[in-house]
């Protein structure tokens, strides 16, 4: 290798020593400024405790219920502030500031499909069917990160009853809202809209789906699926369908919005599976919001006594 | 003259991390702290290896000679961001565990691609003085120090395998690299274009 001579880099190039040296300290020391970053937040995580701050109305009559779990809720302001609700944004930190003038009443839910006879119900009529109880529910997000909600609502089985579905009805299928002019993320394709959702009949009939229409013993947050939206614990959240509009009974597994998206990836029953991964990432682990190590996911986000029947003889490789 | 303004520059390229650092101490990182800085840590990665990749273009379209003298301090902080964001996946999400890395990196194709991106940096970091520039020879130091080309690459097509679906900021990533290669490309095919003042190894006006 030829050996250049010293006069073909201009002496201004060469580094000073103490430069030369003070680059080296200063990787290494920024290199610690970054980990002490990442200490000091992981300490304030485990330190604040849980606040509730909110604005909305108030639930009278709830009842607790058996189906809660005694875990740690996460705090208000982080499940009101962090929201895959992508008719607003794909940012989960946008949903809060942009569903604030979401118009949530008049709202209806039509039925319709393999019914007696279509109906028309105003969100108001529904929230009335049943008592409301208090369901603390663990919510597992398919990007692998978990939060424990004290959703309000009763159990969608009540409202099934009303909607008088035939015989013949196997499925449940689910419309959220489509207006691009209130929800400003359905301008771009990145989902096909409106979003559908989808359950068995099975799965709709029981007791721990839930058809919930608000959270910490008040009235949902826009940003969090008001005025009606679907909390089916022992699923990835996306199942967990916001902002209904349609409820329509079929005979024919209904398409859903993130399986019509990824069909690979996203499966209509993506019940939460610590042993089938999402092929980009892996489902064994999940991060708790507000807890600093990950931990392990399980077998329908711990629901397996209640629903692990609805599925006995099923591949769920196959039927993920 | 030059050595001053490169100390508020040095500076600045630290706002980001201080940012970050700042919020986390105050709790304004919100819900997912850890979710945020490894988005952070990465797209300051991939937007300072952008900027390295702007110096020869910009040098030569602005007839700004001395720009260069920034570019190794912005690679090297390209080179600094993704080492945090590997050690935000390597402490956070992994927690130390080789056994998870290893598996991590060899089924996850966005951690293969990110990792191969990043382990391409150290080689262009550690010979990133003039010292190796003598000890390699100009011509070889340039063909080594195009890696960062791949390594961009790399961390464009990361970003594209990990985002569920919305493929808006990381195409804008591949959009603003093809634009700087086209440059490049646009040169290496119209030799009339090129000038002398584009390589480093000649005198640079101080």
């Amino acid at each position: 290798m030829l050996i250049k001579k010293s006069s073909d880099i201009a002496s201004s190039e060469i580094t000073p020593k103490a430069t030369y040296f003070n680059r080296r300290t200063f990787l290494a020391g920024a290199a610690a400024v970054g980990a002490v970053a990442a200490a000091g937040f992981g300490l304030r995580e485990l330190s604040e405790p849980s606040q509730a701050v909110s604005a909305n109305t108030k639930i009278d009559g709830i009842k607790k219920s058996g189906f809660s779990t005694t875990e740690t809720i996460t705090p208000f302001k982080d499940v009101s502030n962090y929201n895959n609700y992508y008719e607003f944004s794909t940012d989960k930190y946008e949903p809060a500031g942009l569903a604030k003038d979401l118009k949530t009443r008049p709202w209806t839910v039509s039925v319709e499909g393999l019914v007696k006879k279509n109906q028309t119900f105003d969100v108001d009529t529904i929230i009335k069917m049943a008592t409301p109880e208090e369901r603390i529910y663990r919510h597992r997000c398919v990007e692998a990160w978990s939060i424990v909600v004290p959703w309000v609502g009763f159990s969608l089985n009540e409202f099934i009853k009303r909607a008088e579905p035939l015989g013949k009805a196997k499925f449940v299928e689910f419309t959220t809202l489509n207006d691009p002019k209130q929800m400003p993320g359905q301008r771009i394709g990145v989902l096909k809209w409106p979003y559908t959702e989808g359950l068995r009949m099975d799965e709709a009939m029981h007791p721990l789906a839930l058809l919930s229409f608000g959270m910490y013993g008040e009235v949902l947050p826009n940003q969090n699926g008001a005025p009606l939206r679907l909390v089916v614990p022992w699923k990835y959240g996306f199942k967990s369908i916001k902002g209904i509009v349609k409820i329509r009974f079929t005979d024919e597994q209904p398409p859903t919005a993130w399986n019509i998206s990824a069909p690979n990836e996203y499966g209509f029953y993506s019940n939460v599976n610590p042993t089938v991964d999402h092929p980009r990432w892996s489902q064994a682990s999940e991060r708790r919001l507000g807890e600093f190590r990950k931990r392990p996911t399980l077998m329908f986000n711990g629901y397996g006594d209640q629903v692990a029947s609805l599925y006995s003889g099923m591949d769920l490789r196959k039927n993920f | 003259m030059i050595r001053w303004i490169k100390i508020p520059v040095f500076l600045a390229c630290l706002v980001p991390l201080g940012l970050l650092a700042w919020k986390g101490f105050h709790g304004m990182l919100g819900a997912n702290p850890i979710e945020v800085i490894t988005h952070a840590t990465g797209d300051w990665t991939m937007r300072f290896l952008l900027i390295t990749l702007a110096i020869t273009p910009l040098r030569k379209l602005l007839s700004i000679p001395s720009l260069i003298r920034f570019r190794r301090m912005f690679g090297l902080y390209a080179f600094f961001y993704g080492c945090l964001h590997f050690m935000t996946w390597l402490w956070l999400d992994k927690f130390f565990d080789w056994h998870e890395m290893v598996a991590d990196v060899l089924k996850r194709k966005f951690i293969t691609v990110g990792m191969f991106g990043f382990l391409l940096l150290i080689p262009l970091a550690v010979t990133s003085t003039a010292g190796w520039i003598r000890r390699l020879g100009g011509k070889n130091w340039q063909w080594l120090h195009r890696l960062i080309y791949i390594s961009a690459l790399a961390g464009v097509i990361h970003y594209i395998w990990l985002v569920k679906a919305d493929l808006r900021k990381p195409l804008q990533y591949a959009a603003i690299l093809a634009v700087l290669m086209m440059y490049r490309l646009v040169m290496w095919l119209a030799p009339a274009l090129r000038s002398t003042k584009s390589t480093i190894v000649r005198p640079v006006d101080a």
